[in-house]
């Protein structure tokens, strides 16, 4: 117990001191998204370059003539992050091997929004992790596209209620399940896909830091609580990220060359998912059963999760 | 001195770019670009280029990783046609607003509908107001010789823009033309190496991209504006110094058979070629016809269109492209704007012709001036009329 406890006391002076995504920037007030960018930029370092989509983190951060980014960052256009990416790193790529720039191991990332990963993003980024670049990919999924003002994705979760899939007398909200994402990019076999959430900033670290250390493509799907869109107070973003967790609506985990392992942050026994709903105004317009046939799938899903990982054990396990 | 060759003019165009040892190479297939992606991938799967060739998904995604490459410091190129010109339209204006010395070889091909794989200007018109400067190969040597000088043009400290050297789809592409090959020698003395103001590389972090609004929005179009302006001068000096170095010599405008000529007519691309042979054939015939042909399209020569149609009667104004229900095809429209305030301009005649590959003769162009000389209205004509059209 005491080990654990003094962990948690010297886990967090390990991370870098450095801030690469200064203050100053416009975020809303209790942004989960920007929490995670910030402790993304800490875990990857100086050494990296950033290609952005279009959304929240680009518009917050990148006001001309100032900018948050102590990283080289780059923004193009909505749907091409990873192709920008792809580019950035291919381009280094020749400069070093012909000695033109610094001999020195620069890793380029991709972001986006749920938007510009599972939407508009999605050819793209499925042509840049087919294509083998030695970058990763974060998708910051915010569950809508909330810069343009809360409109549904294909990440929105199914009966929450957005400005295009708005809750009425004829409607419940988003009428489909999420796209599952991480499980594309698995089938894509890249080297390694994660979940990760700012609520827990020592795994989403550790996580980014392993994407980091691999050479190829690497793919984090990162749960970024919006109070903005959800109608939530803005003061429980961190601890709406756990319950999110802790309902296991969004478990973390991470699959390393085909081999998952659910992160030891998942608790034994999962929360009911009216915790989590309840104090969303996204959700506040589902009846009991609606939110009953939500749980059965929610738990349906963890199951088949549990049992990948039993049975696509990593080596050391 | 280069070497005399025999080669499709896309296989010229792919060597020429190796000469300029391009770093990145971001290209997807269409025709009639396809043999440029071939023959440059096959050059670095042979050794022979050192480059990252970038097989993209998409030709979007073909410009964003070139965007992407040339942001960090690496001479890139692309090539495209048509369809994928159009797929790359968001990015194009972002490209030159990013001032990035990308460089692109356009086969020009007709845009769909109905599809089409063959040569027109319909592509690359509605790029027209993307800040990109715009040259047009009348031939396999220009198509070299542009290429190459689209890199120095591109990455001069006072221009740093991006360039397109459009090259008619198959009528140009897939001719097998004699050409002068430059030797790498040649081009290394000319073309010195990249040498980028700023980069994506963490020794000294930037940010590209960023976003304005109204405060500076206006501020940055009309930078770009003088941007594309002053490169006219840049251009000009490259061609002088080329014309040195390989005894070509290129302008904004070249004519032939124009300075006594009444009647003229005014081409862009290979058409030039058989526009010649109709004024030959003309001359014969004691009418003094001339050709103009425009080689640089943006930023657009106004002193010397001016100067060369300013003695004619008439001219005759040829276009690739149709802007419908609009005053004339897009050339049409420029170059009366461009003539508007002159107090001597001949009068005006507009053909749309050779749309989606339709063949066009020395007979045609006989035809137009024939029929312009017969016409006896004294007025600019109007309106636009297309050639050859089955009604």
């Amino acid at each position: 117990m005491n080990i654990v406890e003094n962990f948690d006391l010297y886990a967090p002076r390990l991370i870098n001191k450095k801030e690469l995504l200064s203050s100053g920037h416009r975020a809303c007030s209790g942004c989960a998204e920007v929490l995670a960018v910030r402790l993304m930029c800490k875990a990857l370092g100086e050494n990296t370059v950033i290609a952005s989509a279009t959304g929240c983190m680009e518009i917050v951060s990148s006001m001309f003539p100032t900018t948050a980014w102590e990283v080289p960052w780059i923004h193009v256009a909505f749907e091409n992050a990873a192709a920008v990416a792809s580019g950035v790193e291919a381009g280094l790529k020749a400069l070093r091997r012909k000695g033109k720039i610094d001999d020195r191991y620069v890793k380029v990332v991709g972001m986006a929004g749920d938007g510009g990963t599972m939407d508009i993003g999605f050819q793209a980024l499925s042509g840049a992790m087919e294509r083998g670049h030695d970058m990763i990919f974060v998708c910051f999924d915010n569950e809508a596209y909330m810069n343009t003002g809360i409109q549904r994705s294909s990440g929105t979760p199914m009966g929450a209620s957005t400005t295009t899939a708005p809750a009425g007398k004829a409607s419940s909200g988003q009428k489909t399940w999420k796209k599952n994402m991480p499980e594309i990019m698995v089938a894509h076999n890249v080297p390694y896909v994660a979940t990760a959430c700012p609520s827990y900033p020592l795994d989403f670290i550790r996580k980014i830091e392993k994407a980091k250390s691999i050479k190829g493509p690497s793919y984090i799907h990162c749960f970024s609580v919006c109070p903005t869109g959800w109608r939530s107070p803005s003061h429980t973003a961190v601890s709406m990220g756990r319950l999110a967790v802790e309902t296991g609506v969004f478990p973390l985990f991470e699959v390393e060359n085909g081999h998952y392992r659910i992160s030891p942050d998942m608790p034994k026994q999962l929360k009911p998912i009216n915790d989590y709903f309840k104090p969303q105004g996204r959700f506040r317009h589902l009846t009991a059963d609606e939110i009953e046939s939500i749980q059965e799938k929610v738990t349906s899903e963890y199951k088949k999760l549990t049992e990948k990982a039993r049975f696509l054990k990593t080596g050391n396990e | 001195m280069g070497k005399r060759v025999g080669l499709e003019v896309t296989v010229a165009v792919a060597e020429a770019v190796a000469l300029c040892r391009i770093d990145m190479a971001g290209v997807y297939p269409i025709t009639p670009q396809s043999h440029i992606a071939e023959h440059l991938s096959t050059l670095v799967a042979d050794g022979k280029l050192d480059a990252e060739f970038v097989t993209v998904e998409s030709e979007h995604s073909a410009m964003s990783a070139v965007i992407g490459a040339s942001g960090a410091g690496a001479r890139s190129y692309t090539a495209t046609s048509s369809q994928g010109l159009m797929l790359m339209h968001e990015l194009l204006p972002i490209a030159s607003a990013m001032r990035l010395p990308i460089t692109m070889a356009i086969a020009n091909r007709a845009v769909s509908g109905p599809l089409n794989i063959l040569n027109d200007h319909s592509d690359i018109m509605p790029q027209r107001d993307a800040g990109w400067i715009v040259v047009f190969a009348e031939n396999g040597q220009e198509a070299i010789d542009l290429s190459i000088q689209a890199f120095k043009i591109a990455e001069h400290k006072d221009v740093m823009l991006p360039v397109s050297v459009n090259i008619d789809g198959f009528q140009l592409t897939h001719m097998v033309e004699p050409v002068e090959m430059p030797t790498q020698e040649e081009v290394d003395q000319f073309l010195p190496p990249f040498v980028p103001h700023a980069t994506l590389h963490p020794a000294r972090p930037v940010t590209m991209g960023a976003f304005a609004m109204s405060d500076y929005f206006t501020e940055i179009m009309k930078a770009k504006d003088e941007a594309v302006k002053n490169s006219k001068k840049v251009i000009l000096d490259v061609w002088d110094e080329w014309a040195k170095i390989f005894d070509r010599s290129y302008k904004p405008v070249e004519t032939y058979q124009a300075d006594d000529a009444d009647f003229l007519i005014l081409t862009m691309g290979s058409m030039g070629e058989t526009a010649q042979l109709a004024i030959d054939e003309l001359r014969v015939k004691g009418v003094k016809a001339g050709l103009v042909k425009l080689r640089l399209w943006r930023p657009f020569p106004f002193a010397e269109i001016k100067a060369a149609v300013k003695n004619a009667k008439k001219l005759i104004v040829t276009d690739r492209a149709v802007s419908f229900g609009g005053p004339g095809g897009p050339v049409f429209s420029e170059i009366k704007s461009a003539l508007y305030a002159e107090t001597r301009r001949p009068a005006i005649y507009n053909y749309i012709y050779g749309l989606g590959g339709r063949d066009v003769t020395v007979h045609d162009f006989v035809g137009m001036f024939e029929k312009i000389i017969a016409d006896t209205g004294n007025v600019a004509a109007d309106t636009y009329e297309f050639w050859g059209v089955r009604e």
